[in-house]
């Protein structure tokens, strides 16, 4: 899984610092190091931008995936670091945001904004590939998600803004229904699309989705 | 109760629908002009829906407008700005207050529109829409619970026969006439060859259809058409042609075009009527129907 996600405006995290004087600096070795939105390099340029403003830093740490249990060391690792600081910046993505503020009563500052769940096709190009719907249509689909890959979400077909295989909303955009048409063509499988598919189950996981797997 | 519009569909006439586009505002006399100025020369009258995800007037209260003026409306729906909940709320208003012919639409993308951060909710499409309207008449609703008092439309929904490709296309026309679409407007016209090819076939299908024409209003808009709008291809032919007009009377060569297309569809028959869209110039539809001898 690659959480995608992009560094907000520096003005936005200096708002959010207002008042805060005394930074601790939390980055991730996996997703934003990837996306070079919170790695090493990253975290370091903030410590500088920061201390600009005038910013005590009073710490940072990589934490090498920071959406699971290493938070917890990582955190008792840099205890006094953590204990000098008045606030935690946290440069992974929100579950590592979600995860760093659990062990702390700190304020924990977002750094990034995290876009979606994706794959990189080409060096630095990332795109969604699932909307974690919690009914996966994939195999009725040639292995493209219309929810994710039609800006609609429809699960019936193209609209009429499809145009030369491309989407009404970014001309650069392929129309989903057009691939999928494609390839279950080729796949001899054009039944499938001409399915009636019911209205999709919105609540299959009601909004706070929680599972318990024995 | 058969409408008055499936009654025309039905009648085997040359079928004239046309648009009426409410306003940006509480000003709707514009819109009561153009009611008063077509409801007798056309069968029905589309009340566009946020029509290019720009909000205004809503089309169900368009719909009321041409009513009360003794029009005959087909209400357009679009699955963009309301979920299943509202989408059947809005269908049992509608057929209380006799509006009883519905246009079953997707809707365009909310950021083609003026409120670009709006949440676009798609909770159905059209073809869900279609069945949702033939739940609603079987006297349930989405949700299965019984309705106390049902409904009664005559539903149609949209189709491009110039999409590029086709055949996705038409493979969403024929889920469309399966889940209930009587009728079908399609998205403008211009090349009445690949119209016809289209209709060879349509044809094979018990349903209605009336092509989609398109006033052009000067050669640059033909041809922003042609560059931007998906499933609009205008043969270069056609430009030229209204490039060719003398200053000022672009308009008028387009109001000739959209005449001669029309009488060109009626006579060989191709489908069974049009769907007149004149866009911000609905002033001139008359002079069209005139030109077509209609």
């Amino acid at each position: 899984m690659k959480s995608i996600t992009k560094q907000k405006p520096f003005e936005e995290i200096k708002g959010q610092l207002d008042g805060l004087d005394r930074v601790f600096i939390v980055g991730c070795g996996t997703c934003t190091t990837m996306t070079k939105t919170g790695g090493r390099d990253e975290v370091l340029a903030m410590k500088e931008k920061l201390q600009e403003q005038g910013k005590i830093v009073t710490g940072w740490t990589v934490i090498p995936t920071a959406c699971d249990e290493m938070t917890e060391v990582a955190i008792k690792e840099n205890n006094g670091a953590i204990r000098n600081a008045g606030c935690m910046l946290v440069m992974s993505c929100a579950l590592g945001v979600h995860k760093v503020s659990s062990y702390l009563d700190k304020p924990v500052i977002p750094g990034v904004d995290t876009l979606f769940i994706g794959l990189e096709d080409e060096p630095g190009n990332f795109h969604e590939v699932c909307a974690q719907c919690g009914q996966c249509v994939l195999g009725e689909t040639a292995g493209i998600c219309p929810i994710t890959a039609c800006h609609k979400g429809l699960v019936n077909g193209p609209c009429g803004g499809t145009n030369k295989g491309k989407c009404e909303v970014d001309k650069e955009k392929d129309c989903a229904w057009t691939l999928i048409y494609q390839r279950l063509n080729v796949q001899g499988r054009l039944d499938l699309m001409r399915k009636q598919q019911p209205p999709k189950n919105f609540q299959a996981a009601p909004r706070p989705r929680t599972i318990k797997i024995a | 109760m058969v409408t008055k519009f499936k009654e025309a569909l039905n009648s085997g006439k040359f079928v004239v629908t046309s648009e009426i586009g409410p306003p940006k505002g509480t000003n709707i006399e514009g819109m009561l002009h153009h009611i008063d100025l077509l409801k007798d020369k056309v069968d029905a009258m589309n009340v566009t829906d946020h029509q290019s995800s720009v909000m205004r007037f809503p089309s169900i209260g368009g719909c009321l407008s041409v009513r009360e003026r003794g029009g005959e409306p087909i209400l357009q729906m679009t699955c963009r700005d309301r979920n299943r909940l509202a989408l059947q709320a809005e269908l049992l208003f509608a057929y209380t207050r006799g509006v009883r012919n519905v246009l079953c639409l997707t809707g365009d993308a909310v950021p083609v529109g003026d409120h670009k951060e709006a949440k676009g909710v798609f909770d159905l499409d059209s073809s869900q829409l279609l069945r949702a309207i033939r739940q609603l008449e079987s006297g349930k609703d989405l949700g299965g619970n019984d309705l106390d008092g049902a409904v009664q439309f005559c539903a149609g929904a949209i189709v491009t026969p110039e999409a590029d490709p086709i055949e996705p296309q038409l493979i969403k026309f024929e889920k469309k006439m399966e889940a209930g679409a009587e009728f079908f407007q399609t998205q403008a016209i211009y090349d009445l060859d690949n119209f016809a090819k289209f209709m060879k076939y349509a044809r094979k299908f018990p349903v209605k259809i009336l092509a989609g024409i398109v006033l052009l209003t000067s050669a640059r808009m033909a041809k922003y058409m042609t560059d931007n709008v998906p499933g609009i291809f205008v043969p270069q032919g056609l430009i030229d042609e209204l490039a060719a007009a003398p200053k000022g009377e672009a308009l008028k060569k387009g109001i000739e075009i959209a005449g001669r297309m029309i009488t060109a569809l009626k006579k060989d028959s191709l489908c069974d009527g049009v769907h007149v869209m004149a866009i911000g110039k609905e002033e001139v539809v008359p002079d069209i129907l005139a030109a077509a001898g209609l």
